[in-house]
């Protein structure tokens, strides 16, 4: 069962083959037994779940069913869940239960499905190997078997891993800088960042208000686009969530690729892409010229400005975002503060992990009076640069391909010691939320018995074109089937 | 050495709107403390902001009533501090798109004259909480009710050159202000606050001098005793040779003394940049004409009609329309009597003076404007003496009784009138007084004699036991002394 | 760019988180080493180039002025560290 994708465990549930009671306790039972090796959650909701699983097979038997109706999954644990605890991978919100959903959350609980507990993260989602987490470092499922511990990536890292280890068909993620893709990529699932506005915000711990986006994490593309089908939508509580038809992303999965314009960006095929995995992407892009695409090459100039212009923005933002965490209200709060000014600064420091305060610190300098301009607003211009080189791409073709990372699943502490060497990871998926435009990460291969990522970047709003392209590749390919030892 | 005074004036307007500015919460005054903060307002992690419309409205309002120039797209922004009444760490304000430009406002002065005050612009921001100090075993307890409402800060040019100014134009802001309907004024409930930049330089220099500023000001009083306050202090700095430094100051409007906010020296730097969880604002021209058309009248405006229609002098139209309340109250009063004039005076004199000695607003009269209409009418008709109106009025300050002519009757306030009566009673009191009859016919001089006049009166009185009309007894009396 | 010792410092004051000597030391080369990645920036010709605050072309929505939040008081500071009568609690404040 634990190898089924969401359609298919739906239609299990449907036939009456099993349970939602029986499907939850048996996944709930191989988290219990495998993620000693992962830490891919951080809190399991056994009796919750339980409790779902039951509601949900009633709902069942009374005719109300939904795609979702008893189908177990996993949440980040950066989106609010009501009275279950919600960390978002820092002690600063070790014990913090909140009282309210976010909206992705109630989207799910409505839909019916089951959730088996929060997956672990990157603090803050600042990270891209789910070392900075709080509660362990994640490790990813590929590797073990040579005895090496390798990083899932991040920030979604425990959604990526315990996804490729089949403890859940489906896991909630976010994206800021990659950090949906680049997990998905490094653990060889199928993620979807769709575009800046789709997904609601609410109740999602903010990182980088104007980059953050809430999106999808699953074994198949068209486990995505149902996924997809319940988290897009118009939220009256988002200011920036986008109020447009949200269409059935799973009612084009099998359109025909024929004719499908793909653009490669030279940018993305240089020589910080190692030739194994160069020819892995290539490989993949070959099979859409079976399926009938046509492919060119491409130019985003300023693309090699993304990372600069992110670790700036990201970080001014963060600054503001994580002001709130003051141990005034909820959260961390140090022991006998002697005055104010202790209250903030140490409660801050303690609660805080050493990455967080790192970009606080660089977010606060770049917002601060004499550097604004030159960091600040100069990063918000090239930012500008870069949407405009994407929609000069999308004149010429429909969708973009690259490899999603420059290497496949590193070694855990490689890369911890230099800020900036971990922030390269995501040199192929950050100029995307810069955009704001959607892209997906699907497994396109192995190098070294680890997967590679095929990343394909629409147009705003083209998630529907990007899961159907992935999904068509998904026919004729098995790289989302394999399994890691 | 002659110094030139230069203020300018912020004032922060708390809007009237239902709900707070990013929140569903209610922003009703007075409520147990944290149950109006909900999950925005305490900045609860992954909460967002979404504006309410009516603060716009508002704003627009505000815009337009100051004839300023309304900003078709606004941006908000993000204030970094951190204070425990600030939830977020930040405060959501407008620094460089503000919703209101330049427009301003005039004022008039006590010689008569009227000066122009201009506005820089006024952006829309949230409140934040409450500190309150005493009585947490040496901490400090925070209440967040007061966080998200809605704010104008009102950014005046410095074009003030004394306390009487400043009083002036916070006291026609107030009019405008309540005038709109847009904040209930109430200052003692920090409706309106006022901070105070003030600088001194040599007389005609071209030159600012260095400024401070002065925050929280809640009342006109306050106000109008810290600008000399702080004029002296500035002033007695400067003639010593010292120079001013620039810096926050509080004033303690109880013991008419100012200190430094910022007890260490700490770099302000608020970091703002545009907050990425809200979007541009744009208003549009309908949404601008909606709001024109739906203007109510200004003071500038009814003070004009009220010059027109009730005739009254500059003096008074401009006193009972600066505040929308209180004229409410007059119109409701002169919709009863004719005598408008009648009317005004009783405003401004017991009226306010009651109003005055209880520390309340029109709002909280106890008297309605019919019922003071009502008592004018009595007056007017010669029903009661002006003595008898001010127990009249007492007993519906006191709430004794509601009915006006009730109160006549049941006191016996009612004057004679008739003449027959009067008569009789003049006669019989000059039968007694035969001296001081004989000195009044042989003095000369008008004016001595009619201050004799005022002798028989109290005889008069006292014989009609105070009910005798004293117009009517003033009359009787001349014709039979013979003028 | 370098970022000074004093900078740090600062900044660290501004962002309200405690450092300590060594930590300053650390952040010195971590910080030097991101702000010499980002300026990178200095290299691109933005001159007539509007700044990006937002990815998406769109203008903000406007709520009606209605009441839709009850007192949720209990269950938010059931979750609070320092609470006394409804208030939270702070080291006191001088102002």
């Amino acid at each position: 069962m634990h190898n089924k994708s969401v359609a298919e465990l739906s239609r299990e549930l449907e036939s009456g083959q099993i349970s939602s009671v029986e499907l939850t306790q048996q996944f709930l039972d191989r988290i219990d037994q495998e993620d000693g090796k992962y830490n891919s959650f951080i809190t399991v909701t056994r009796e919750q779940a339980l409790a779902d699983a039951r509601a949900a097979d009633e709902q069942r038997a009374a005719g109300n069913v939904t795609p979702w109706t008893g189908i177990p999954f996993a949440h980040k644990d950066i989106f609010c869940t009501n009275g279950v605890r919600t960390t978002c991978g820092s002690k600063m919100l070790e014990a913090f239960t909140p009282p309210y959903d976010a909206t992705v959350t109630a989207n799910f609980r409505q839909a019916g499905a089951v959730c088996l507990g929060k997956t672990n993260m990157d603090e803050f989602a600042m990270g891209s190997s789910n070392e900075s987490s709080h509660f362990g470092a994640v490790t990813n499922p590929w590797g073990l078997s040579q005895g090496e511990k390798r990083v899932p990536g991040g920030s979604s890292g425990g959604s990526a891993a315990a996804v490729a280890a089949r403890l859940v068909p489906a896991a909630t993620a976010t994206d800021t800088g990659g950090s949906i893709r680049q997990p998905a990529a490094l653990c060889g699932v199928t993620g979807l960042k769709p575009t800046y506005g789709r997904v609601s915000r609410y109740g999602m711990i903010a990182f980088a208000s104007s980059l953050d986006q809430g999106g999808t994490m699953a074994r198949t593309a068209e486990d995505n686009a149902l996924m997809l089908n319940v988290m897009a939508g118009f939220d009256p509580k988002d200011s920036t969530s986008l109020d447009r038809e949200v269409p059935d992303y799973t009612a084009t999965l099998n359109e025909p690729l024929k004719g499908l314009k793909i653009g490669l960006p030279k940018e993305y095929f240089s020589d910080q892409l190692s030739p194994a995995m160069e020819q892995q992407v290539r490989n993949a892009v070959k099979e859409y010229e079976k399926l009938g695409a046509t492919v060119k090459e491409v130019s985003l100039p300023n693309a090699k400005l993304a990372i600069a212009a992110y670790y700036v923005i990201a970080p001014a933002e963060a600054s503001a975002n994580l002001s709130r965490f003051d141990g005034v209200r909820y959260g961390y709060r140090c022991e006998d503060p002697k005055d104010l000014m202790d209250l903030y600064t140490r409660s801050r420091a303690e609660g805080f992990g050493t990455e967080v305060k790192r970009r606080i610190l660089v977010g606060t300098y770049a917002l601060s009076a004499g550097y604004f301009d030159a960091y600040y607003l100069k990063a918000q211009k090239v930012r500008r640069l870069i949407q405009q080189d994407f929609i000069n791409a999308f004149k010429e073709v429909d969708v973009l391909m690259s490899p999603t990372t420059p290497s496949p699943a590193f070694i855990q502490g490689e890369k911890t010691s230099d800020p900036v060497t971990m922030y390269l990871e995501d040199v192929f998926t950050i100029a995307i939320n810069l955009a704001g435009i959607p892209a997906m990460s699907v497994p396109a291969g192995f190098v070294d018995g680890l997967p590679v990522g095929l990343q394909i970047i629409g147009d705003y709003f083209s998630e529907a074109r990007l899961l159907n392209a992935a999904h068509q590749f998904q026919q004729v390919t098995d790289w989302h089937q394999r399994e890691p030892q | 050495m002659q110094w030139d005074i230069v203020i300018g004036l912020e004032i922060h307007v708390q809007l009237a709107t239902k709900t707070k500015i990013f929140s569903g919460s209610s922003t009703a005054y007075g409520a147990e403390p944290n149950t109006q903060a909900n999950a925005v307002d305490l900045a609860m992690p992954g909460t967002l902001p979404v504006p309410n419309e009516q603060a716009f409205r508002y704003a627009v309002m505000f815009g337009l009533a100051v004839n300023a120039d309304i900003e078709r797209r606004s941006v908000f922004e993000r204030k970094n501090y951190f204070y425990p009444d600030l939830p977020k760490g930040y405060q959501t304000t407008q620094l460089e798109r503000p919703i209101v430009g330049p427009g301003f406002v005039d004022i008039e002065l006590a010689n008569g004259e009227s000066k122009r005050v201009r506005i820089h612009h006024a952006h829309l921001e949230e409140d934040a909480g409450k500190s309150l100090h005493e009585d947490f075993h040496g901490m400090t307890g925070v209440d967040l009710n007061r966080a998200g409402t809605p704010l104008i800060e009102v950014v005046t040019e410095p074009d003030m050159t004394s306390s009487e100014e400043a009083v002036a134009f916070a006291k026609k802001l107030h009019g405008i202000v309540t005038s709109l309907g847009i904040c209930d004024g109430d200052m003692s409930q920090g409706s309106m606050r006022f901070d105070v930049n003030i600088s001194l330089k040599p007389k005609g220099s071209e030159t600012l001098g260095t400024r401070t500023e002065t925050k929280n000001l809640n009342s006109f009083r306050f106000m109008e005793q810290a600008i000399a306050h702080e004029v002296e202090r500035q002033m007695d700095i400067l003639e010593d040779g010292g120079s001013i430094v620039q810096e926050t100051r509080l004033y303690n409007g109880d013991r008419d003394e100012s200190r430094s906010m910022r007890t260490k020296e700490e770099a302000n730097d608020y970091r703002y940049f545009p907050c990425p969880d809200l979007l541009p604002v744009e208003i549009d021209e309908s949404f601008i004409e909606a709001a024109r058309a739906n203007l109510p009248e200004l003071p500038d405006a009814r003070k004009a009609r009220f010059m027109d229609q009730y005739s009254l002098n500059d003096y008074d139209a401009g006193l009972l329309s600066s505040d929308s309340k209180l004229a409410a109250f007059f119109e409701e009063a002169a919709s009863h009597a004719k005598d408008a004039k009648l009317v005004a005076n009783w405003i401004q004199g017991e009226f306010s003076a009651r109003l005055n000695a209880e520390e309340k607003t029109v709002a909280d009269s106890p008297i309605t404007g019919a019922q003071l209409g009502n008592l004018v009418v009595r007056i007017a008709d010669n029903t009661i003496s002006s003595a008898g109106a001010k127990k009249v009025f007492e007993a519906l300050w006191s709430g004794e009784n509601d009915n006006v002519d009730a109160i006549i009757d049941a006191k016996g306030l009612k004057q004679v009138s008739d003449t027959g009566a009067l008569e009789a009673m003049v006669d019989e009191v000059l039968t007694g007084m035969p001296d001081q009859v004989a000195q009044y016919q042989n003095e000369e001089d008008p004016k001595k004699r009619k201050k004799m006049l005022g002798g028989f009166m109290g005889p008069l009185m006292k014989a009609s036991k105070g009910q005798g009309n004293p117009k009517l007894f003033n009359e009787i009396l001349v014709r039979k002394l013979g003028g | 760019m370098t970022i000074s010792r004093e900078d740090i410092e600062k900044v660290a004051v501004l962002a309200r988180i405690r450092v300590d000597d060594e930590q300053v030391s650390a952040l010195e080369k971590d910080l030097g080493n991101i702000l010499d990645l980002v300026d990178q920036l200095g290299a691109a010709d933005t001159d007539s180039v509007e700044p990006m605050a937002h990815p998406l072309n769109a203008v903000q929505r406007l709520r009606a002025d209605e009441v839709t939040e009850t007192n949720q008081r209990e269950s938010f500071q059931a979750i609070a560290p320092a609470t006394e009568n409804g208030l939270y609690l702070v080291p006191r404040v001088i102002e």
